[in-house]
């Protein structure tokens, strides 16, 4: 025990505690209820009881922390009115006072986030020393100044009270210092064999230095392996690029420079490597301005529903396996000699190929062609020949080397490894973050056979299925607390700096590798700097170049140079295989908890899922046809069967899917995710095979007559012929011009005269032709302005929290409608219906226009919630907000209230923010320049869809847009006058295929 | 000695429909007072008082537990903000309106036959207003902030939102609760020393002199006490009219579709008082035949209320009939949806069901021998109770919860809480009924003596 | 029959009638002069310090800037305290056996920070920002007090919002020359509101009662 203690370990109690505390689920109440979520029978109850959320509470009503509130609530009764004392409190100041650090000021610092080893630079927001919200880092190639949601909830994921706090050893508490001695002893063991029996597995690196240690270590051990997995990796666009080219290449898209693009199932436009770029690019290219103005067009064919299918101005839904078919012909219409396809099922307008063809080549060196990254290889491939034929290499789309440290197939290499293992080869076996006990493929078993492997160890953040079927558990550090670097879609070298020291004694994988290599005295900070150093040999001062670095986040020019490729001949020239019959079944990362790894994560996991807009829940997805084909309906409960495997999964019913086809999502029914994630939604990995991970047929589906309440945040999707979001087509708008503005009643009606407002007038505009429906913003307002979290069954009455929504409405027919991405935040009315009814005055207007949330005066009425058209008030009708578990506490951002029980709160504008720039100008005697205020959802954006500035100010951005005649108010006619405006939704569809279409 | 009148007057009078045969001072007074007096309490008042106080019990309980956990315990959210609390407050608010009613705008018409029910109807008044204020208070988020409603100067140096009709609100009610509480006392006092004169123990005597203030039934006395009387109900009158016209504002107000309506003041007005005499009827039936008071409450009394009844019934209807034809005069798609939504909509059972309540039911009151049976009677204001209910249930939740934008539609289902509180408030009501019955008289002695007087009159004619 | 109450009880009766409307006034003023009392306030209440600090000695006597030891007083929300280097800057000099000053140099020897008891605290949905203030010429004395006299400080105003809106209605009557920000002896002048609108004008200041100018 004083080892562990002396090497910064836990004692044991404290552990013990803590399991027993979750065990019996005496854990703060915001867990709790998360925890009310975990049993789905409970769901099934919820379905079929009439009263579901008073179930619960009856029960919650007899133990004990209830009694207590019980108690507590006659003593407030009896006489908490009146009494104003504040409780006497302590002022601590620092013994030394640390460089830089100015009580009150924020702090930020360049670092980047990594999702499957791609980074994406971000600025994150320190106050004290402690990490509060992640921004985007505008001298990021990768992030322009944006991010998306998954990096915005990582200081959540940072301060996460289920992380791993210590090591475990075979179920038992066990130090670093213990560790290092049996990791030596078992090293010293394999170095007899030259590590014959000595695996490494990690998921994909693109960190030079981490490479660099790899290799160190691969060097002492000649015969050890080193294998990588990623449960959502890129095999299939790195084998395409081998057939292709013969090698591995990375491929970067010009998406700025295209004019027509195609998407063959991928979404481009929010997610993989490089997306949070593309969809600026996309939205800068359609951004209209004015007549003259011209749009990039997207064509789109998928299997399933993405965003950026809602984004398309042609959509053609196909089943996955197909569309192999769909890019042989197309690819013959383009001149490239392949072999044509099996029949495409799915219904092909016939003038759509040709028509999308001509196009094409219309714009010949400015279209792109992308494949999804799940489409087989040969569709890759014939991809990049559509692309060379088309004139687009170094256009719209040039190769670099990969920016993978070692590109292999990774999948391949799980197989060998499981083989290994199987065989009983493996003696040792080291595993870096990466979760292969519940990601990887389940009929490689690993869950079986990881116990054959004499010596385990795990590196990871959370005690998960993976560490349990360890030897040793080791707590890994988040990347917020390590030290690193990463390369960014483009292979830019990106640093990664740590906020704050770890908070449970974690060690990076740069760390761990030292341990291996027995650099003892070596941190990863030294081991960063001095590969780095060696790298630059030429420069003069690296000390400065290196200040410099950290400071700006990234290495300045150090994207790979574009590569000269050569297509070889004959690619897609020998004739595939029919399709195999039956349904089939489509495999994908979930949007919001992507493989799993999110899935303890609060904010990924009550994230509205893009289109759907579920929460809670991942689905087996279908469409109107096929539903109604097998008699199933939203929420049913069906069994899944396929090849030998069985699962239950909740189904949807999906406007806008291929028919004849099934799709699941990774990352969910976690076994041991933590408090939040554990036993939510299904585990489709159960039934993903190792043949076929993405696409296959042969699904069998029955219905098993329960039912699977859903979370959906937005259960009514058509506008009722309501002028919501206002559409049109280019051509529509420059016949025109004032569509949007058609019912605007120029002089709004009014007994009173206008208020006049001197100085600042905030206003913001909301561009719904750039918005892709990603939900950055969504978390990013989260993570500014501290909203709680309130678990599935709150989120099924109606109780979610969010300050900014984005709606989706579907326009018409069912089965492939046009889909429109509408952001709702406070619309901060001229004439505020909430206002008036609020008998506290805890709401009121501001001398510049902000229609003001009081929290501290709410008494909780509800009744401007109800006069609010627009119903973007939130209400805290429980005590969401967790005031009881510390490491939470280090989350909030000290400028914004936290909110407790009863009262209502909404969108501020970030009134924190204009408030500090405020101040500032102020000192300065000037006032607030255009720009320097940006809120938080501002910020996060990729796709630029939101503007907030001084309307008072005619050249100020927002002025700008709000002027465009493409401008208009959302329920105009409710003369609330918001500050808040919308710019008109235009399509640009290809005028032959609508002609067709018309015909 | 307030009751030595009564040895003048012995012979027989006419049987006359507001008082039954046989009765003068004396036997009036007795067959009251004994009530209270020296009738030993009877089983079904214990039984019934033991199941109310159960209800109270359980009323605690769940606004115990809710300041505990906070309203989140009910089944309200975001759109429907507003669900079982506020339906609870305006249906007994409406019920608290037949006392005012009856005893002053009855009393300066000079209707005699409001006599013996308006003790009753006061009473009841007091207690269904007691009942609806609990809701205003527990359905905040922070009730211990309850108090920043009034005002008053707080180190704060913030006044209540003058613009709120919840303001009003608070006004409104509270006024309406003294006035009808002095009102009722005042007309208790010359009882109240009647029963402190006949009371058999000490304690009763001394409980019932505090309550008699002092009451001698000196001609001053009466002189002061008609005044008084008559001043309250001059008083009292209009606020029969503001209060549910203010509550009535809580909606009105609002942009609310189904809410935004001119038509809700006097609609409303009307609904209160359409309840608030079913709700006599609903009472007053039963009390008189456990007592055995058919002499007092005759049928002429039964009669004239399914009248009254029936009358507003009628103005009701024409409420809802104007509500849909200003949803569809109005041109707003907004309100055209709000009205077909609550007729074809996920609620609309609850609509047909207050129609076929509040509109079809009361229409058999038009025959006379509906009105003339007692069952009939009873049944319908049963009805009526329900459809009332049911109409503050359609204006408040159908309104809300599909209001303008479709993204943020959604259905409001009431918990365990929602009705356990509902309930407990019934039962609350109850139990001060019971208490009421059994410690004052239930109808007013000295009035009833002056039908007595009146009688005379007519007689001596 | 027997008299039940003596007749006593009718003066009983007549002075309880007007007794319960002076009762209740009573009570609303009792409660009005609990909230203003230093119980409650703690309004002129010295708190005990774990070093009995004096600005009498440091500021009044030997002259120190209040930036000397509140170094982020013009540039942050916080005033900022001072490190216990700050004090041993010249603590390490001077009186270094001092007894008082144990806990000082207990904290610099083991770098345990010294833990002072707040005396000026607003609620936590209050967000006050000390460097605006001082920019737009509130001194310090304005709201902490003769701080050049106290030997151990105690809180000088009741921080109550009703007080805070005395100025920000009014700033004219307590603005004062940039330069005498920091001057603990400062006496407004005769001409104090000729003065104050004269600064409001010079220094841009604004009548801020905005509710999010301090609540978020």
């Amino acid at each position: 025990m004083e080892t562990d203690n002396k090497n910064g370990g836990r004692p044991d109690v404290d552990i013990a505690a803590l399991r027993q505390a979750t065990s019996e689920g005496h854990t703060p109440r915001f867990w709790r209820s998360l925890d009310e979520l975990a049993g789905t029978p409970e769901f099934r109850d919820h379905a079929e009881n009439e009263f579901p959320h008073g179930a619960n509470d009856l029960g919650a009503a007899l133990d004990r922390r209830e009694l207590l509130k019980v108690m507590a609530a006659s003593a407030a009764f009896a006489g908490l009115t009146g009494c104003t004392k504040l409780p006497t409190q302590k002022i601590v100041p620092y013994v030394r006072q640390p460089e830089q650090i100015i009580p009150g000021k924020p702090l930020f610092y360049a670092t980047a986030v990594t999702l499957d080893g791609v980074a994406t630079g971000v600025l994150v927001e320190s106050h004290m020393a402690r990490p509060t919200k992640v921004e985007g880092n505008p001298d990021h190639p990768g992030s322009l100044g944006a991010s998306d949601a998954f990096a915005q909830a990582a200081v959540l994921g940072l301060y996460d009270p289920d992380r791993s706090e210590a090591g475990i050893h075979d179920g038992r508490i066990g130090s670093w210092a213990e560790f290092q001695n049996e990791l030596s002893a078992a090293l010293a063991e394999e170095k007899g064999s030259s590590g014959a029996g000595l695996r490494l597995l990690t998921p994909t690196i693109t960190s030079p230095s981490l490479a660099a240690q790899i290799g160190v270590f691969l060097k002492g051990f000649p015969s050890a392996k080193w294998h990588q997995y990623e449960p959502v990796g890129r095999d299939n666009v790195r084998e395409g690029a081998k057939i292709a080219f013969g090698e591995y290449v990375n491929t970067v898209y010009r998406v700025d420079r295209a004019e027509v693009i195609l998407t063959l199932d991928s979404d481009l436009l929010t997610s993989g490597p490089g997306c949070v770029r593309y969809a600026r690019e996309f939205s800068r290219k359609r951004r209209v301005e004015n007549v003259e103005s011209k749009m990039n067009r997207l064509y789109a064919v998928e299997s399933r529903p993405t965003s950026t299918g809602g984004m398309a101005d042609h959509r053609l839904r196909m089943r996955a396996s197909e569309i192999e078919s769909f890019v042989r012909t197309l690819a013959k219409q383009l001149g490239v000699a392949v072999a044509a396809g099996p029949a495409i099922s799915s219904s092909v307008p016939p003038e759509w190929i040709p028509a999308l063809a001509r196009d094409l080549q219309q714009h010949a060196g400015a279209s792109l062609v992308v494949a999804g990254d799940h489409q087989p290889a040969i569709v890759h491939a014939m991809v990049h020949a559509i692309n060379h034929t088309l004139g687009n290499f170094d256009k719209t789309v040039y190769f670099t080397q990969p920016i993978e440290e070692s590109p292999i197939n990774q999948w391949q290499s799980m197989g060998e490894l499981a083989d290994d293992i199987r065989s009983g080869k493996v003696t040792t076996l080291l595993i870096l973050g990466g979760n292969p006990v519940y990601d990887a493929p389940a009929d490689l078993g690993f869950s079986e056979i990881l116990p054959k492997v004499e010596f385990s160890v795990r590196l990871g953040l959370y005690e998960d299925e993976t560490s349990a079927l360890c030897h040793w558990h080791l707590p890994q550090a988040h990347f917020l607390e390590s030290w690193g670097d990463a390369k960014a879609y483009d292979g830019t070298i990106t640093l990664i700096q740590p906020l704050i020291a770890p908070l449970y004694g974690g060690k990076s994988e740069l760390d761990f590798l030292a341990l291996l290599n027995g650099q003892a005295g070596k941190t990863a900070h030294d081991i960063v700097r001095e590969f780095w150093q060696a790298k630059q040999v030429g420069v003069p001062r690296f000390d400065a170049f290196w200040e410099k670095a950290l400071r700006d986040g990234v290495m300045a020019d150090t994207a790979f140079p574009s590569k000269p490729v050569v297509l070889k001949s004959g690619i897609g020239a020998e004739t595939p295989a029919a399709f195999p019959q039956g349904l089939e079944i489509i495999f994908r990362p979930d949007p919001t908890v992507w493989d799993g790894r999110f899935a303890n994560n609060g904010w990924l996991q009550e994230l509205p899922k893009p289109l759907t807009k579920l929460t809670w829940d991942s689905v087996a997805m279908l469409s109107p046809k096929t539903a109604q084909r097998l008699g199933i309906k939203s929420e049913d409960a069906v069994e899944l069967k396929y090849q030998g495997r069985t699962i239950v999964a909740p189904a949807w019913v999906m406007p806008g899917h291929a028919d004849e086809c099934v799709s699941v999502f990774l990352g969910y029914g976690r076994t041991r995710a933590g408090r939040v994630g554990t036993g939510t939604g299904f585990d489709a990995g159960w039934i993903r095979p190792y043949a076929t991970p993405w696409i296959g047929r042969g699904l069998e589906i029955r219905k098993t007559g329960h039912k699977w309440a859903l979370a959906a945040t937005q259960t009514h999707n058509t506008m009722e012929g309501r002028d919501l979001v206002r559409v049109a087509t280019l051509d529509e708008y420059r016949k025109k011009p004032e569509f949007a503005q058609a019912d605007v009643e120029k002089n709004p009606l009014s007994l009173y005269p206008d208020v006049k407002y001197e100085g600042y007038a905030w206003g913001m505009a909301l561009d719904l032709n750039a918005c892709t429906g990603c939900g950055a913003c969504v978390v990013a307002c989260q993570a500014e302005n501290n909203i709680a979290v309130v678990g599935k069954t709150e989120v099924l009455i109606g109780r979610e929290m969010h300050w900014i929504r984005i709606d989706r409405y579907y326009e018409g027919n069912l089965d492939d409608p046009h889909t429109v991405h509408e952001p709702v935040l406070c619309m901060h009315c001229e004439d505020a219906p909430c206002e008036v009814v609020c008998p506290v005055a805890a709401t009121v207007h501001s001398s510049e226009g902000l229609n003001e949330m009081i929290y501290n005066r709410c008494v909780g009425t509800r009744y401007c919630s109800n006069n609010c058209p627009y119903k973007v008030r939130r209400f805290n009708f429980r005590l969401y907000s967790d005031w009881e578990t510390p490491s939470l506490f280090g989350m909030r951002n000290p400028n914004v209230s936290v909110r407790s029980r009863g009262v209502m709160e909404k969108c501020s504008y970030c009134v924190q923010r204009i408030n500090a720039v405020k101040i500032e100008a102020e000192k300065q005697d000037r006032s607030v320049r255009d720009g320097e205020i940006v809120t938080a959802c501002q910020q996060s954006c990729p796709s630029e869809a939101i503007f907030f500035g001084d309307i008072n100010d005619p050249n100020s951005r927002v002025s700008k847009v709000k002027a465009k005649n493409l401008n208009y108010r959302l329920l105009e006619e409710l003369n609330t006058r918001p500050r808040t405006t919308y710019q008109a939704r235009l399509r640009n569809p290809n005028p032959e295929i609508e002609k067709a279409a018309a015909v | 000695m307030a009751d030595s009148p009564t040895d003048k007057l012995t012979e027989q009078r006419q049987p006359v429909p507001i008082l039954g045969p046989g009765h003068d001072y004396a036997s009036v007074t007795d067959k009251i007072s004994a009530i209270v007096l020296t009738r030993k309490t009877p089983k079904w008042w214990i039984l019934g008082f033991a199941g109310a106080f159960a209800l109270v019990m359980l009323l605690l309980y769940a606004i115990t537990y809710l300041f505990a956990v906070g309203v989140g315990i009910w089944g309200i959210q975001i759109p429907v903000g507003w669900g079982f609390a506020i339906i609870n407050f305006v249906w007994w608010i409406g019920i608290g309106h037949a006392g005012t009613l009856i005893s002053a705008i009855l009393l300066l018409l000079r209707q005699q036959w409001r006599t013996s029910i308006n003790r009753f109807a006061e009473a009841m008044t007091l207690f269904a207003v007691a009942c609806a204020g609990i809701f205003p208070l527990i359905h905040m988020g922070r009730p211990w902030l309850a108090y920043w409603m009034f005002p008053y100067p707080d180190t704060m140096k913030m006044w209540p939102n003058f613009r709120s009709p919840l303001v009003w609100d608070v006004f409104a009610v509270s006024t309406y609760a003294t006035v009808s509480l002095l009102f009722w006392f005042v007309g208790l006092l010359p009882d109240l020393a009647t029963l402190r004169d006949r009371a058999k123990n000490r304690p009763a005597k001394i409980i019932y002199g505090i309550l008699a203030m002092g009451w001698r039934g000196s001609a001053v006395h009466w002189y002061r006490h008609e005044t008084a009387s008559l001043l309250l109900a001059g008083l009292a009158t209009p606020l029969v009219l503001s209060v549910h016209t203010v509550v009535s504002f809580d909606f009105a107000f609002t942009i609310v579709p189904g809410w935004h309506s001119t038509i809700f003041p006097p609609y409303f007005v009307a609904g209160a008082i359409y309840a608030g005499f079913a709700m006599v009827l609903t009472l007053s039936i039963p009390v008189r035949k456990l007592f055995g008071l058919e002499d007092f409450i005759t049928m002429r009394h039964l009669d004239n209320m399914g009248k009254v009844l029936l009358a507003t019934g009628l103005i009701v209807g024409y409420g809802y009939m104007m509500e849909a034809f200003f949803a569809y005069y109005s041109g707003s798609q907004y309100e055209r949806y709000m009205m077909l939504n609550r007729m074809g909509g996920r609620y609309a059972v609850v609509y047909w069901c207050l129609v076929a309540c509040n509109i079809v039911t009361p229409q058999f009151l038009w025959s006379r021998k509906v009105r003339a049976s007692v069952g009939g009677l009873f049944a319908i204001a049963m009805v009526v109770n329900v459809g009332m209910w049911l109409e503050r249930f359609v204006i408040v939740v159908t309104s809300l919860h599909r209001d303008f934008l479709p993204s943020s539609w959604g259905m409001y289902y009431p918990t365990r809480w929602d009705i356990a509180t509902f309930v407990g408030t019934i039962g609350l009501f109850l139990a001060l009924l019971f208490l009421f019955i059994r410690f004052l008289p239930l109808i007013s002695i000295f009035e009833m003596r002056s039908l007595v007087n009146e009688e005379d009159k007519k007689a001596a004619e | 029959m027997s008299q039940i109450f003596h007749h006593s009880t009718n003066t009983i009766a007549r002075v309880s009638i007007y007794g319960a409307v002076v009762l209740i006034a009573l009570l609303g003023y009792a409660m009005d002069v609990a909230n203003n009392s230093p119980y409650v306030t703690e309004v002129n209440n010295a708190r005990t310090q774990p070093v009995p600090f004096s600005h009498k000695h440091h500021v009044g006597e030997l002259g120190l800037d209040c930036r000397y030891c509140h170094t982020s007083v013009e540039v942050s929300s916080s005033a900022g305290m001072p490190a216990t280097e700050t004090c041993m800057a010249c603590h390490s000099q001077i009186w270094t056996s001092a007894a008082m000053l144990e806990p000082v140099r207990a904290s610099y020897r083991d770098s345990k920070p010294i833990s002072w008891t707040r005396v000026n605290a607003v609620p936590d949905f209050v967000y006050f920002n000390h460097s605006i203030h001082v920019a737009k010429g509130v001194g310090c004395t304005t709201c902490h007090g003769p701080i050049g006299e106290m030997n151990i400080t105690w809180r000088a105003q009741t921080l109550y919002m009703r007080w805070c809106l005395e100025c920000h209605n009014a700033p004219e009557n307590y603005l004062r020359p940039r330069s005498e920000v920091f001057n603990a002896f400062y006496q407004p002048p005769g001409n104090q509101l000729v003065l104050g609108r004269q600064l409001m004008k010079e220094y841009k200041v604004q009548k801020l009662t905005n509710c999010t100018t301090c609540h978020r």
